[in-house]
């Protein structure tokens, strides 16, 4: 919300700067987002009298001027001028040595963008020139902000301008524009009038409100009638008939009003139009009544297929879902939003029907959305325009008809409402209003913060009693009086206190969230590092993956709004932002990396749309580069299963995004909870990725209820483990788990077999590898004295002959 | 014999000198016992009145020449220990070897903190589904269809009554639904809007408080929040609140923290102001409490809600929100604890 200085105190008797303003109205509710002073640019230019004008005797255009600026910038300034229009006795502005005006050169514009051009002294044709007269285009002003501002030369100023004085202040520059942020539940303090409201409370003075009066003219008139069809989408529909309209120029005071908030003057009646808008945040519109046909103005849901062409000449096709201002026979104004190309005012018209309605809010809104097209008025609607305000608007607009002289007002007024219009009362505990705030704001501090907001308060002991303001729909409860009250007694006032009152609770974080957290660090503590993703990605992700058609992870939650194909789908698995990470990594040159990341997959149930999905919790690990492989992927598994008493099994994985030979399945309890594996090497040559890319998964929400993370003490050995080296001759068909599974489980003391090697080839038989294992020997609390070699050699001769028996497997 | 001797001894004291390592005195001390063996040996040829003194001079030359050994052997060893550590000087400006863990990243690290903070007033952790349905993410917020607040956010929807959570807030009423005050909950968790810019990023993470209990005041906001400002940030953090607007609090409040940048004098971080916004909060709104059984007449609370990204951006200087989802590791490793 903008908002002019000058425009303001036309309401209320500021006595504070602008600054010292902007600071009030931070202070309750109003930040001031940008405060922009509009004689920025000018700077020591002032008003100046032309004296004399003598010829320049090298130019046949330019004159040499001796200019007053008055006493302090001198009564006989010599300048130059080339502008057509200068005359001995005109006052005109004069830009000293030294100062700056607004750059209005365009090719200049475009070197300079702050628009600041610099004026010093100097010869023009080998004549002094001690500055510049300038034009209104130099001081950055149009004919609505000074008339004459946009003739052709000098700015003519009027004759009274005492000269010597700063500019500025006579062409009304020397003010500010307010760009306020007005919060949602204020729509009253969407124009200047609600402002100004605010800041007579504020600043503790009277508003002064604007003159709605007017005396109505017996018509002749054929009547108008006003039928509403939809009281639901418009509650009041307030119209005036107005005859003898008048073409015309509107006075400079509202062309200054409008062009301040930056609006171009365009006849009077539209003017009132826009002057209201801004000023009591009453969208209006003008039918020219001569165009309502059958005399009839009919507001009614559109049909189906309905056409209109508004204002600016673009054609609708309507539903039933927008609201229509209708003749008798067709619509002529899309409510709220424009009026109808057929209705217009035009400088021909004679007679108007003016309109200042309430819709809904959420209806302009729908139908702007729908069909592209919005106005100042529907962006007003849409936050909400009261039905106390309709009539206000109507009368400020008849008055100033009135006082611009541009037409009759007469007594043809149509008010059809179905919005209750009396005043709401409400009653208060003054206790319970301090009970909320946590201090005792006085009573008589309440009842003059409510009486300068318009609230008429009446204190009887603990009983407040208001009349809420017609123009504030959103008071709803005491709180609301509570916010009044502290935003204007200051939250400098609130004091911090500790929950004195409340009872104790136990806080902190569930098992399952601590246990996630542990997860996490344990993963740090093998290197790998935290990363956060969206939580949608792209259709093209899953083709990336070679994800089959009936693959699983195809069967996405889809946005029906997303802001790009990219992130269009709610992901069903992380890994695919895992390699995306990884691949963004290896472009950048981050030749080595492990990542990690935890977080929910979203799984559509098989019932309706509607229906919440189903939130599973992940973990993907990721690792690139280096001299990492499978096996440090598998050793973090490992890990994860070893901190939380799992009891993972792997078996060879087919995904299609992983190496069919490098990749596994983790099983847990005969589940398949996750798979990793090398990244497929397909995939990795289309994206053209020179490090291997090795990639995990595995799904936390199907082990949440087996992760055990606490600590499993057993007491140490009395004697000390053993540890024996193996090297033995296996088929090399054999994997490492069926040999391991036979050393863990043919002796009781064995409590690691750990291969440390693989060799084939030398004496090595063909078809036949080298396996050496480390085989730890632990004595348990029923030990009484420690293994000798001797016993030693009994249990590896157990276990080979074990190993022989079931595997083939001999001792190399 | 004697000659013999003492030729012996010259000869080994010489050598013995020329010895710098322990191998070549421990062969050095063999052939000397080699070579008196000799001479001991030639004892049998002497007159048997001669022996017992010429014994004696053997064992006194013998006893003697050991005695040399073992000094030799100690000059020997630390010439020996001299080479070595000469011979195994480093270059200790050599870089170190270390061995590196991950880091959490830094939206974990703060919303662990602000866990930390807040546990320890009592508040439990509440992480409510991501996907909500429109009553929970707007209608039971007080934020009917036609409402205006509507606007404030861009809504990813999935269905016509299902979207992606625009705020944290929705937690609140799973929790009020399902707990009877004294309640004291911090949700925390992913939220999503439809904004995606230099500033905005289209999925960020938002950490929820709340407390309803019976007397709970605006003065018990502040209070908590300055305590969070000053776990927070530093002791000296000062908290402002101003008035705002949401929809499901009444009075709402936006709170300020003095710029941690410049203690409040006015910065670019800041905008010269001194002052830095870093949350919305307020008290309940009485039709939140309505809409979740709770009776208003009885109780009141508190709400607050802040952008994790805002604070960790904020506390480690992070300029730009779109870092931290890039998930570069030169930037995730510098937050290693």
């Amino acid at each position: 919300m903008k908002a002019p200085f000058s425009w303001l105190k036309d309401y209320v008797d500021i006595d504070m700067t602008a600054q010292e303003l902007a600071e009030k109205l931070f202070s309750c509710g109003f930040e001031v987002e940008e405060l922009v002073y509009l004689g920025e640019k000018i700077n020591r230019v002032v008003v100046g009298e032309v004296k004399s004008l003598t010829p320049h005797p090298d130019s046949d255009h330019m004159q040499i001027c001796k200019v007053d600026c008055g006493e302090e910038y001198g009564r006989e300034l010599q300048i130059v001028t080339g502008a057509p229009n200068v005359y001995v006795g005109m006052k005109t502005p004069c830009a000293l040595d030294n100062s700056t005006v607004a750059e209005s050169n365009p090719a200049m514009l475009e070197k300079n963008p702050d628009g600041i051009k610099k004026i010093k002294k100097g010869k023009l044709r080998g004549v002094e020139s001690f500055g510049m007269l300038c034009s209104g285009e130099e001081l950055g002003i149009n004919d609505d902000f000074y008339p004459g501002a946009e003739v052709n030369g000098l700015l003519d100023l009027a004759k009274d301008a005492p000269v010597g004085e700063d500019i500025k202040k006579i062409v009304g520059l020397d003010d500010w524009i307010f760009d306020i942020s007005v919060t949602a539940n204020r729509p009253d303090c969407q124009c200047i009038l609600g402002i100004a409201r605010e800041v007579a409370a504020v600043i503790k003075k009277p508003l002064k409100e604007p003159d709605y009066s007017y005396t109505a003219h017996k018509t002749n008139a054929a009547s108008v009638d006003v039928e509403v069809l939809a009281p639901d989408l418009c509650p009041r529909y307030v119209g005036h008939y107005v005859e003898n309209v008048k073409e015309g120029v509107s006075p400079a005071w509202i062309r200054k009003r409008l062009v301040l908030s930056g609006i171009r003057s365009i006849s009077p009646i539209v003017d009132i139009t826009n002057f209201v808008l801004l000023e009591m945040g009453q969208p209006m519109h003008a039918f020219d009544a001569d165009d309502i046909g059958d005399r009839k103005i009919v507001v009614r849901r559109a049909a189906n297929g309905e056409k209109i062409v508004t204002l600016d000449e673009k054609e609708f096709t309507l539903t039933s879902e927008n609201l229509v201002i209708c003749d008798g026979k067709k619509p002529v104004a899309l409510a709220g939003i424009m009026g109808g190309l057929n209705s217009e005012i035009k400088p021909t018209t004679k007679n108007v029907f003016f309109e200042a309605a309430k819709f809904a809010r959420d209806n302009v809104r729908k139908t702007s959305r729908a069909l592209g097209q919005s106005s100042d008025s529907s962006s007003r609607f849409e936050k909400g325009v009261d039905a106390y305000t309709n009539e206000l608007g109507m009368a400020r607009a008849l008055h100033l008809i009135e006082e611009l002289g541009c037409g009759t007002v007469t007594d043809m007024r149509r008010d059809v409402c179905a919005a209750d219009l009396a005043p709401r009362t409400m009653t208060a505990s003054i206790a319970k209003l301090n009970a909320l705030l946590g201090i005792k704001v006085p009573d008589e501090e309440i009842g003059n913060i409510l009486a300068r907001l318009n609230f008429n308060p009446q204190i009887n002991g603990d009983e407040l009693k208001v009349v809420i303001p017609g123009y504030r729909d959103d008071i709803d409860g005491y709180p609301d009086l509570a916010e009044e009250v502290i935003r204007m007694y200051g939250y400098d006032h609130i004091t911090p206190t500790f929950l004195e009152k409340a009872s104790v609770t136990g806080g902190g974080l569930t098992d399952e969230q601590k246990r996630e957290l542990h997860l996490k660090t344990a993963l740090c503590k093998q290197g790998f590092s935290e990363a956060y993703n969206y939580s949608f990605y792209s259709p093209k992700d899953l083709e990336l993956m070679k994800i089959p058609q009936d693959g699983a992870e195809r069967n996405a939650v889809k946005i029906l709004n997303p802001i790009s194909e990219e992130l269009s789908i709610m992901r069903t698995f992380l890994a695919p932002s895992m390699l995306q990470n990884a691949v963004r990594n290896i472009r950048r040159g981050n030749d080595e990396g492990r990542q990690f990341e935890t977080a929910n997959v979203y799984v559509p149930r098989n019932t309706a749309a509607s229906e919440q999905p189903e939130e599973r919790k992940h973990l993907v690990l990721g690792v690139w580069g280096g001299d990492n492989d499978f096996f440090d992927m598998k050793g973090a598994i490992e890990r994860i299963a070893e901190i939380f008493h799992l009891d993972f099994k792997y078996e060879r994985a087919e995904k299609s995004y992983l190496h069919p030979g490098v990749s596994a399945n983790v099983l847990c309890d005969k589940t398949v909870v996750g798979a990793f594996g090398e990244l497929d090497p397909s995939i990795a040559a289309s994206l053209g990725l020179d490090k291997k890319v090795y990639l995990g998964e595995l799904d936390l929400s199907s082990l949440a209820d087996k992760l055990d993370d606490g600590v499993r003490y057993k007491n140490l050995p009395k004697f000390p483990a053993v540890k024996r080296d193996l090297a033995l001759i296996a088929d090399e068909s054999l994997t490492c788990e069926q040999v391991e599974e036979v050393l863990m489980h043919s002796c009781k003391y064995v409590t690691a077999a750990k291969l440390f090697d693989v060799y084939r080839g030398g004496q090595v038989p063909e078809g036949k590898k080298s396996m050496a294992f480390t085989l730890t020997f632990t004595p348990d609390a029923q030990t009484e004295k420690a293994f000798t070699p001797e016993t030693l050699d009994n249990f590896v001769k157990k276990i080979l002959g074990n190993l022989k028996f079931k595997l083939g497997v001999e001792l190399r | 014999m004697k000659e013999k001797i003492e030729a012996l001894r010259g000869e080994i004291e010489s050598a013995m000198e020329q010895t710098q390592t322990g191998r070549a005195l421990y062969e050095l001390k063999v052939r000397f016992q080699t070579e008196l063996k000799g001479i001991m040996s030639g004892m049998k040829d002497l007159p048997k009145e001669e022996r017992p003194a010429f014994g004696k001079i053997v064992n006194e030359f013998k006893q003697a020449m050991e005695e040399k050994f073992e000094a030799r052997a100690v000059v020997v060893r630390q010439m020996e220990m001299e080479k070595k550590y000469a011979s195994e000087r480093i270059d200790i400006t050599m870089p170190g070897k270390k061995y590196k863990a991950g880091a959490l990243h830094p939206i974990t690290l703060v919303k662990n903190e602000l866990i930390d903070i807040f546990a320890g007033m009592g508040f439990k952790v509440f992480e409510g589904p991501e996907i909500e349905t429109d009553y929970y993410n707007f209608t039971a917020l007080n934020t009917p269809k036609d409402h205006p607040a509507r606007d404030m956010q861009d809504t990813f929807y999935l269905a016509d009554n299902l979207l992606l959570r625009t705020q944290t807030s929705a937690g609140q009423i799973r929790v009020m639904e399902n707990e009877k005050p004294p309640i004291k909950i911090l949700s925390p968790g992913r939220v999503f809007r439809s904004d995606d810019d230099a500033t905005h990023s289209p999925m960020f993470h938002q950490m929820e408080g709340l407390v309803v209990d019976k007397g709970i005041t605006l003065c018990d906001l502040q209070g908590m929040l300055a305590e969070f400002a000053r776990k927070m940030f530093t002791a000296s953090t000062k908290v402002r609140l101003r008035p705002s607007y949401f929809p499901f609090t009444e009075p709402s409040v936006e709170v300020d923290l003095s710029c941690s940048e410049c203690g409040g004098k006015g910065c670019r971080l800041c905008k010269g102001t001194g002052w830095i916004e870093v949350l919305g909060a307020g008290m309940v709104n009485r039709r939140v409490l309505e809409n979740c059984g709770v009776d208003p007449d009885e109780y009141t609370g508190f709400a607050f809600g802040m952008g994790i990204e805002r604070i960790a951006m904020l506390k480690y200087g992070v300029n730009n929100i779109k870092t931290l989802f890039e998930n570069d590791t030169r930037f995730l490793e510098q937050f290693e604890e």
